[in-house]
């Protein structure tokens, strides 16, 4: 029994390195994985809001015809303008809600909550 | 089906005046298929596109023509040859019967304010007969890392702030304005403190009776807040019209033609030269509107305006590339 529960630390230790260097620190919680990714896509951030892990990777990816920017409300993060099929990527090493928009097209607004 | 229409409404329309407001409402159905607008005393009026030519070939009057969108740059399936449509527009206004005397660009002449998308545009735009050319900025114009600095760099010489003016032309006075700057999450496009400190020192000279053309890029009335067709701050700018008697704003940005009058004002928006997007609301998102390749140059365009000295009115004309 104590060999059993050594392996499932040793198992949920290995997947808190997995899920740290992949951006998937959310399963440290015991919550469902959530995606890292917000697609840029008719006009819109989806997910609108998105809840990671302290030390998490976003990435936002544009699928739209049409150029957008990532930029934190509060100056935190701002991507340069991202064509079609470009990314921006931000890590998120302090906890907070953390709202941004689109600079171009400012009714597009989203979020990112890191717990 | 227009010409149809438009021969129809041609019976009931010819006196100089044109129609009244019911017959207004009607017209806007078919906007665009080369109609006259005409604005006098407040009132939108209309005649038919051959009558005015023929009307107004006064040394005083004055006709120039808005482009707008030209999106230099873009190449997705919308429009695959942006360089191609915005030289078939030049060619239009080139083969106008009433050669402007200048143009003006109401904003996005790039797509990604790369230095070769304005050079694109400022190459095809040296075809013009009119040789003046006035621009205010869209969104994509100001997308450099100095953050419209090539744009001013290269258009606004003689501008103030982000790249506002005005100047008059024949006894109208029309100011140019950027609504497209520090624009706040959630927000519509946004004309600022300081530019509306500007405008309403620039008009505070002028006579009630002066014209008034005012252009920019985003629309100055809330055409669709949804995605974002407005301007935040545009009554105070609005407000500051009132006491004129005649008021023209001319917009782009939403790649189709839309008109309103309000009062004395009388809103337009312009065709792209590069893609049209859809209307308001028709589609999940106000992106570039693919249509079959054959019917794109019917939904791209320019904007023919004159004002006829004397009628203390502007006429407003929109036609397609094809």
């Amino acid at each position: 029994m104590k060999k059993r529960w050594q392996v499932t630390g040793f198992v949920a230790q290995a997947m808190i390195a997995v899920g740290l260097l992949a951006g998937l620190s959310s399963r440290i919680n015991g919550q469902q994985p959530t995606s890292t990714e917000v697609k840029i896509d008719n006009f819109s951030f989806n997910p609108a809001t998105l809840t990671v892990a302290v030390g998490a990777t976003v990435t936002w990816i544009n699928r739209d015809d049409i150029p957008h920017t990532v930029v934190s409300t509060d100056g935190v993060f701002k991507s340069k303008t991202l064509d079609t099929d470009e990314k921006f990527s931000y890590t998120f090493t302090k906890a907070g809600t953390y709202s941004y928009f689109c600079s171009i097209h400012p009714k597009m607004t989203g979020k990112i909550v890191v717990q | 089906m227009a010409d149809q229409k438009q021969n129809d409404h041609k019976s009931e329309d010819l006196h100089d005046d044109g129609v009244d407001r019911r017959g207004f409402l009607k017209c806007m159905a078919w906007a665009g298929t080369g109609l006259v607008w005409t604005m006098s005393g407040g009132i939108l009026v209309s005649r038919a596109f051959s009558k005015k030519v023929g009307s107004h070939a006064n040394s005083g009057d004055l006709t120039f023509v808005q482009i707008s969108d030209s999106h230099m740059g873009f190449n997705k399936p919308a429009n695959t040859d942006v360089i191609g449509t915005l030289k078939t527009a030049i060619d239009q206004v080139n083969g106008l019967a009433t050669p402007p005397e200048f143009l003006l660009h109401t904003g996005d002449i790039s797509h990604l304010s790369k230095p070769e998308e304005f050079d694109n545009v400022d190459q095809i735009l040296k075809g013009a007969t009119a040789k003046d050319i006035f621009y205010v900025p869209g969104e994509h114009d100001l997308l450099d890392d100095g953050n419209g600095k090539a744009y001013l760099d290269r258009y606004g010489k003689n501008a103030k702030g982000a790249g506002w003016y005005s100047f008059d032309k024949k006894g109208v006075h029309f100011i140019g304005l950027v609504n497209v700057v520090n624009l706040k999450a959630g927000g519509l496009g946004s004309l600022g403190h300081e530019q509306l400190e500007w405008m309403e020192d620039d008009i505070k000279h002028l006579q009630h009776s002066t014209p008034i053309v005012v252009f920019a890029h985003i629309p100055l009335w809330s055409v669709y807040p949804e995605w974002g067709w407005g301007t935040d701050d545009s009554a105070q700018a609005l407000g500051y019209l009132k006491k004129f008697g005649s008021v023209t704003v001319l917009n782009g940005h939403i790649h189709q033609i839309m008109q309103k009058v309000e009062g004395n004002v009388t809103f337009h928006t312009a065709r792209s030269t590069a893609f049209p997007q859809p209307e308001p609301g028709k589609a999940p998102s106000p992106g570039p509107m693919k249509v079959p390749a054959d019917q794109l140059k019917s939904v791209l365009g320019i904007t023919d305006v004159n004002y006829v000295t004397g009628k203390h009115a502007l006429a407003v004309v929109d036609s397609t590339l094809g």
